[in-house]
């Protein structure tokens, strides 16, 4: 029988399922046909070059992927889960602020992050340099590059996944259970090792995995530090500019296979270990600090992380402010001015980017924001045939390395195809938009699956009972009460989006070159004041957008990372 | 208004048959309850009033018009759902004017009718209220408001008050009950509470396992159940297997394995209730009408025993009796001071009156 109920399911489901096949599925399979051909011919043969002798680099670059993947990890552990510990359980005086700072990496776009570390602590970086002048040493004593500068930065951009999901687990943590330990005669060493940490390994699990995705994504870091060191997501780069599209394909499937199982692996584990909480109302417990010379410790503690986390940013800052010409063979620059945000209201050529970021990163929004409403809907609340199958389909972007999504439109757009109506799409303005929106889908239906799965059914039902039609009834109850989730999942979307990398560095055109292109190029011409204010300009929109949405829609930057 | 008429109504999800073969009737105006345990069905039929679920077989009427297939925002009917599914993003004002936005009622109007409703439930001074700041019997009563001011045909009531505690759900009961009243409305309230059942309805159905075992006036359910599931059920009993012996006159004896005499049942409606001869029998007896005593009584159906636990429950105290190894009896009597009260241990003689006995068939459907 087919229902009014039904009939609306499947309106609802057409421009979903069509968006998905034609954007995210046709893609990737476009990728894996393209992998099985040589010269046009279908063969192995890619894969026996990748894991033959021919081209050891290639299979040397997996093996780097996965140990530097797998150092970030241990090391973003080493630095997150303490610091959430000692902030969640301690209280010293400026704990708040500490803790508010401690997330500042996460509103630093990757590669505006990579290059301030650069400035910092590169060859010709401040830090080194200040301390060679300092000492008065003949060469600088240390400086990132390779392989430790790429650690470095992963460890900076991801602990804060380490720090968010031990502070949530430590908070969800009923102090009673840890009580109960110490009640049946535990010592503190003992609960810590017995109670609490069992209790956090779930969270912990997830963000090793989460960090472990991230760092064998990770594009930015290795791109401006790796030199000679190589990496998957690179290679994959390097095969698309050397033109073998072939090798980049077969390579993207790889990184894409170790990618999923990981994600595969997470699923699964979560699955299996499911340690909530029994009770309800949870009251935080922290124990104050009142030994002085702890608390001097602690505070100490606090703003030196605090200088090392706001490093970066103040950086950025100072080097904006240096204009063309300033700081290219001198230690340090010589002058300052507000030249560079000066020249972005005069010269069109640099105020370009701005304007190609900003339209692009607001039409990929518009898009994820309406898609993403309808997506969520369908998903909670309808029922139909083929759920987990469009479940999965919407968190293939979410799994897929930025470069592997860049790979996959490449492939799937540099002929014409019924889905870009008969177009070619590379080469032109649409396809760097269409990637930001790829990449971000599964953000927004993410944050808001998870306010809508909150959202009882029978609200829908109470508004249908006093009469409202179905579309009265999703413009003026769902939607009004999902707004929060989606326009947190939109936020961060135009957060990435705004810093996105990987994918237009493999798509941008001149013509719709995005800020962070833009970075690149005035890096290589060693024009680092243009560069930094640049790098300001995506912070600033960023603050921007964030504050917007905090101050006039409640709606909070942490919940949505 | 309305009457609902509900007739060979099958609702089935996959395999499971939650709903079987009912056929109701509720009258105009009439206040009546859909009373059963969890998954009985009672929901679902509601909700297959108000056109939330299709059913499989069968027809629902309102009055002589066929809504078995009219979607739910065509009904007309108002629905106070059981965590009231009050809208979060509105005040109680637009909260009750949805369902009149909804129908194109000028503005003046809405507000006039939106005072009107919530004068009505008490609310007048929480207009401007986010539903958020109200307590959860005034959320209760802004739900009735949203339900009633839409002039429905039949107000639906899914367990509205199994959220409130115990001394705000007297009142509410009291509340809803006056309000019904008042608007002269045909009800259909949904619990899965005796109490509630027996002090609000006109007439109760009660459910089981998909289907309707019995319905019939509060008093009827209560004296004359048709079978042990709705004894058992409404009210407290005591039920015990038998099997019929003989008839002497107006009087029928029953034995029972568990007893050594028989017992003896007035042959009357009252007593005895509609059952095959391939039925198993049961007898029930509520236990506010076992008489017991220290001294002997002279009568039919008096059993010894002794005193095992007596609650004391404040209006009344509740003793238990134990005849033998397999039969305790429960009794109640209204407290009369502590001088009535009996000792753990004493041997008493329980009385069970023969004209307070029901002897019911054993319910149908697989158990």
């Amino acid at each position: 029988m087919l229902n009014a109920e039904k009939r609306k399911t499947i309106l609802l489901l057409i421009p979903v399922v069509l968006i998905l096949v034609g954007y995210v599925l046709y893609p990737s399979i476009a990728t894996i046909v393209e992998s099985f051909k040589q010269k046009g011919v279908f063969s192995m043969e890619n894969y026996n070059d990748f894991f033959g002798e021919k081209s050891a680099a290639n299979f040397e670059a997996l093996w780097n992927s996965v140990y530097i993947s797998l150092l970030s990890v241990f090391f973003s552990a080493l630095i997150g889960i303490p610091l959430a510990y000692i902030f969640n359980r301690y209280d010293f005086p400026g704990r708040q602020f500490f803790s508010n700072i401690a997330i500042m990496p996460i509103v630093l776009p990757s590669l505006v992050g990579v290059m301030a570390f650069m400035f910092l602590y590169g060859e010709a970086g401040l830090v080194p340099n200040a301390i060679k002048d300092l000492f008065n040493l003949s060469e600088v004593p240390f400086s990132i590059g390779g392989i430790s500068g790429i650690l470095l930065v992963h460890a900076y951009t991801m602990y804060p996944y380490f720090y968010m999901t031990t502070s949530s687990a430590l908070n969800n943590i009923d102090p009673s259970l840890e009580e109960a330990a110490y009640n049946l005669g535990s010592s503190k060493f003992k609960v810590f090792w017995k109670v609490t940490f069992p209790l956090l390994t779930p969270g912990l699990v997830a963000a090793s995995l989460l960090v472990f995705m991230v760092s064998m994504a990770s594009f930015s870091a290795p791109f401006l530090l790796a030199g000679g060191f190589r990496v998957l997501s690179l290679q994959i780069y390097f095969s698309k500019i050397n033109g073998d599209l072939e090798m980049a394909a077969t390579q993207s499937v790889i990184l894409s296979v170790v990618s999923i199982s990981f994600l595969l692996f997470m699923r699964w584990y979560q699955s299996r270990k499911d340690y909530r909480m029994a009770s309800k109302g949870i009251g935080a417990h922290r124990s104050e600090v009142n030994n002085p010379v702890l608390k001097g410790v602690m505070v100490t503690l606090g703003i030196v992380a605090m200088i090392v986390l706001l490093l970066p940013h103040a950086t950025l800052l100072i080097l904006s402010l240096v204009p063309e010409g300033a700081w290219t063979w001198q230690t340090y620059p010589t002058a300052f001015s507000l030249e560079n945000f000066r020249l972005l209201f005069e010269d069109p050529n640099i105020w370009d980017p701005v304007r190609n970021s900003l339209i692009m990163t607001c039409l990929a929004c518009i898009g994820v924001f309406i898609f993403g409403i309808i997506t969520s809907y369908a998903l909670v609340k309808r029922s139909f045939i083929g759920k987990n199958l469009l479940d999965i389909l919407v968190m293939i972007p979410w799994a897929l390395p930025a470069t592997v999504v860049g790979m996959n439109l490449i492939l799937a757009f540099n002929k014409p195809s019924p889905f870009s109506f008969g177009q070619i799409l590379v080469g032109t303005f649409w396809i760097l938009p269409l990637a930001y929106f790829v990449r971000f889908i599964p953000l927004v239906v993410r944050s808001t699956t998870a306010v809508l799965e909150q959202m009882d059914d029978s609200l829908e039902e109470a508004a249908q009972n006093l009469g409202a039609k179905w579309f009265y009834t999703f413009r003026r109850v769902v939607i009004p009460i999902i707004m929060p989730g989606v326009l947190s999942g939109t936020l961060l979307a135009f957060v990435q989006a705004v810093g996105e990398f990987p994918t237009s560095v493999l798509l941008y055109t001149l013509s719709n070159r995005p800020i962070s292109i833009e970075i690149m190029n005035q890096l290589r011409m060693f024009n680092m004041g243009q560069a930094a204010a640049y790098g300001m300009i995506q912070v600033g929109l960023i603050a921007i957008v964030m504050f917007i949405a905090y101050r006039f829609f409640g709606v909070k930057s942490e919940n949505t990372l | 208004m309305s009457t609902v008429n509900l007739s060979e109504i099958t609702k089935q999800f996959g395999n499971v048959t939650a709903v079987k073969g009912l056929d109701l009737v509720i009258k105009e105006g009439e206040f009546f309850t859909f009373l059963g345990p969890s998954g009985c069905g009672k929901t679902t039929t509601l909700r297959m009033i108000a056109g939330f679920y299709f059913p499989t077989k069968g027809k629902v009427k309102f009055n002589e018009r066929d809504m078995t297939s009219v979607s739910p925002e065509k009904r007309n009917t108002g629905m106070v759902f059981q965590n009231y599914a009050l809208f979060p993003h509105m005040t109680v004002f637009e909260n009750v004017a949805f369902g009149l936005k909804v129908r194109k009622i000028n503005k003046t109007e809405v507000k006039r009718r939106v005072e009107d409703v919530l004068k009505k439930v008490r609310l007048e001074q929480f207009i401007d209220r986010q539903v958020s700041q109200l307590s959860g019997g005034q959320q209760q009563r802004v739900a009735l408001a949203r339900a009633l001011v839409i002039e429905p045909d039949i107000l639906l009531l899914d367990e509205p008050l199994s959220n409130l505690d115990a001394r705000l759900r007297d009142e509410m009961r009291t509340e809803i009950l006056r309000l019904q009243r008042e608007y002269g409305i045909t009800t259909i309230y949904v619990t899965h509470d005796q109490v509630e059942a027996l002090t609000m309805s006109d007439r109760i159905a009660v459910f089981n396992l998909g289907e309707c075992q019995q319905v019939g006036t509060p008093t009827e359910i209560y004296n004359k159940p048709v079978n042990d599931f709705v004894a058992e059920f409404i009210g407290e009993t005591n039920l015990l297997p038998v099997e019929r012996e003989k008839q002497e006159g107006e009087i029928f004896t029953f034995s029972s394995k568990d007893l050594e005499q028989t017992v003896h049942v007035a042959h009357t409606e009252l007593n005895i209730a509609d059952y095959n001869d391939t039925d198993d029998l049961y007898m029930s007896i509520r236990p506010e009408a076992v008489e017991i005593s220290e001294t002997p009584i002279q009568a039919e159906n008096v059993f010894s025993g002794t005193v095992t636990l007596v609650q004391f429950t404040g209006e009344s105290v509740h003793t238990f009796v134990k005849i033998n190894e397999s039969v305790t009896i429960k009794t109640t009597a209204l407290n009369r001071g502590p001088s009535t009260y009996f000792k753990e241990g004493t041997q008493v003689y329980a009385y069970l009156p023969e004209n307070h006995i029901r002897v019911i068939p054993e319910a149908k459907g697989d158990k």
